[in-house]
């Protein structure tokens, strides 16, 4: 529950409150998440670990969320926060779709986003990754950090397991890859990430976005695992 | 204005940081779970309500209705999980009949999941969602700030560790209506023995497709009160007495005076 009274309220000039104290106990999504593009559209990746303090309230959890046919996004931060905007997104690119007959941009979807995560940026906590296919400007990804900002980017990677693979990403990166190429880069940097942040972990899930639609990809953790104490 | 009035809020805090202690909620230690089945669904959940360290009640009911087929199991603060419950039962059975058809479990778990983040963790309802529908059956855990989650089996509260490790131990796909309820009583009690927020019985709801739902009150009374061993009643003639005089009603005027109350009660001296 929400805890009171650690903190001084009443200073000398009026009642104070810590809005980040009000809302401990909430559930997170201490993350590893990313998405890169590839030569025939985007790829979006992300573990399957939501928290709450030390408790994994889920293991299998699936931060990728579908937003149109072919626009998903990648969830990291407060995990009521990242489903209400995602909820919310959701619902005007599908009214957008029946009053334009037509699927929106993955720009439109970003810039929703976008609306959404500034404007609220105060009560705010979301770290999303948008990635999304389309005929007209092919698969792009966009990234959405916590001030609201909207950046375009070629790949992105996102929550707190992403610091640990700035490195790898940059060493590894390789414009127009294959999609085989692109898959293996994915798991293996979230492979990365999930073994050195502890907030991160479970299985790696993986959505394929082309002109062929969305195709999800599971790899359950340490099954081709070779090193020492290995027991097969 | 409908909701909820959060004006003393503030000055309940600013109190509080002056030394004045805050009142009490009901509640918070709770077990309860949900495990999906071949035909249906089975929520649980103790019945012991708490207040502080205080046990407030015995043998409460922690299982709510939302629709004949859509049940709900509540953790958290007691008056918030039933008022949420109630709330969003009354407006799912408005949707249902405005919509002319069967309410689904979805439905349900968005109404209650857009109610809670509007209010920001405020509302402390922790909710297992659970039921049949015309699209399956469905089975989810709605937190306080707004988010859900959707898995085959559940647990949540504070004895949702102990009732996670008898999930995570003995659960298993494709269980028939039996074994579901079996795990589920089971997961309870190890909430019931092992977390001290939870007490007392086991209650049980079975959701099933084309079956009326069966509440299943107390399916359990692990806790029952035996028959006390010894008791402090003594025989009479325990006590040994030296000698023994009999008064007899005549004879109490030479002890006591004996005055007729007049008619008048108003008169009476009441101290003295």
């Amino acid at each position: 529950m929400v805890g009171h009274g650690t903190m001084g309220m009443l200073g000398e000039d009026g009642i104070h409150v810590d809005m980040n104290h009000l809302k401990s106990g909430e559930v997170n999504l201490g993350t590893s998440i990313m998405a890169i593009n590839f030569k025939d559209g985007v790829i979006l990746g992300a573990d399957s670990r939501t928290t709450t303090g030390a408790y994994i309230a889920n293991r299998v959890t699936d931060k990728l969320t579908q937003v149109h046919d072919t626009i998903w996004c990648c969830r990291s931060g407060s995990a009521a926060d990242t489903q209400a905007v995602a909820d919310i997104v959701s619902y005007h690119l599908n009214t957008y779709a029946i009053t334009n007959n037509e699927a929106p941009s993955t720009q439109v979807a970003a810039s929703l986003f976008q609306e959404l995560c500034y404007e609220n940026k105060d009560s705010l906590s979301a770290g999303i990754i948008i990635a999304g296919y389309d005929p007209r400007h092919g698969g792009q990804v966009y990234s959405i950090p916590l001030g609201g900002s909207l950046h375009k980017q070629s790949y992105s990677i996102g929550g707190s397991g992403s610091t640990y693979i700035y490195g790898y990403c940059d060493a590894h990166w390789k414009e127009n890859m294959t999609e085989e190429e692109g898959i293996s880069f994915v798991r293996s940097a979230l492979q990365e990430a999930i073994k050195w942040d502890g907030s991160s972990g479970g299985v790696i899930r993986l959505v394929v976005l082309t002109a062929k639609g969305a195709i999800r990809h599971l790899y359950l953790p340490d099954t081709n695992y070779t090193g020492p104490g290995a027991t097969n | 204005m409908t909701g909820f009035d959060f004006s003393n809020y503030n000055r309940n805090a600013a109190l509080h940081a002056r030394g004045v202690p805050l009142p009490k909620a009901t509640s918070t230690g709770t077990t309860i779970v949900g495990c999906i089945f071949d035909n249906g669904v089975v929520i649980a959940a103790d019945t012991r309500a708490t207040s502080g360290p205080i046990v407030a009640d015995k043998n409460c009911e922690k299982l709510h209705y939302i629709a004949p087929k859509i049940w709900c199991a509540g953790a958290g603060t007691a008056a918030d999980t039933e008022f949420t419950t109630a709330l969003i039962s009354s407006n799912v059975e408005l949707h249902s009949l405005s919509t002319g058809r069967d309410p689904r479990v979805i439905t349900c778990m968005t109404m209650l999941k857009q109610h809670l983040f509007r209010y920001q963790g405020h509302i402390g309802a922790y909710l297992v969602v659970a039921g049949v529908d015309p699209t399956g059956v469905g089975l989810f855990t709605v937190h306080a700030h707004g988010s859900t989650d959707k898995l085959p089996y559940v647990t949540m509260g504070s004895g949702s560790l102990a009732a996670m490790s008898v999930f995570e131990s003995t659960w298993k796909p494709n269980m028939n209506r039996e074994e579901a309820v079996a795990i589920c009583a089971e997961a309870i009690k190890a909430g019931i023995f092992n977390d001290l927020g939870s007490g007392s019985n086991v209650d049980v709801c079975v959701i099933e497709n084309d079956k009326p739902t069966q509440l299943l009150r107390n399916y359990m009374k692990p806790n029952e009160r035996g028959q006390k061993e010894r008791d402090y009643r003594f025989p009479k003639g325990t006590t040994a007495y030296l000698n023994q005089k009999i008064i007899s009603k005549e004879d109490m005027r030479k002890y006591i005076s004996v005055e007729e109350a007049s008619g008048d009660p108003n008169l009476m001296e009441v101290d003295s």
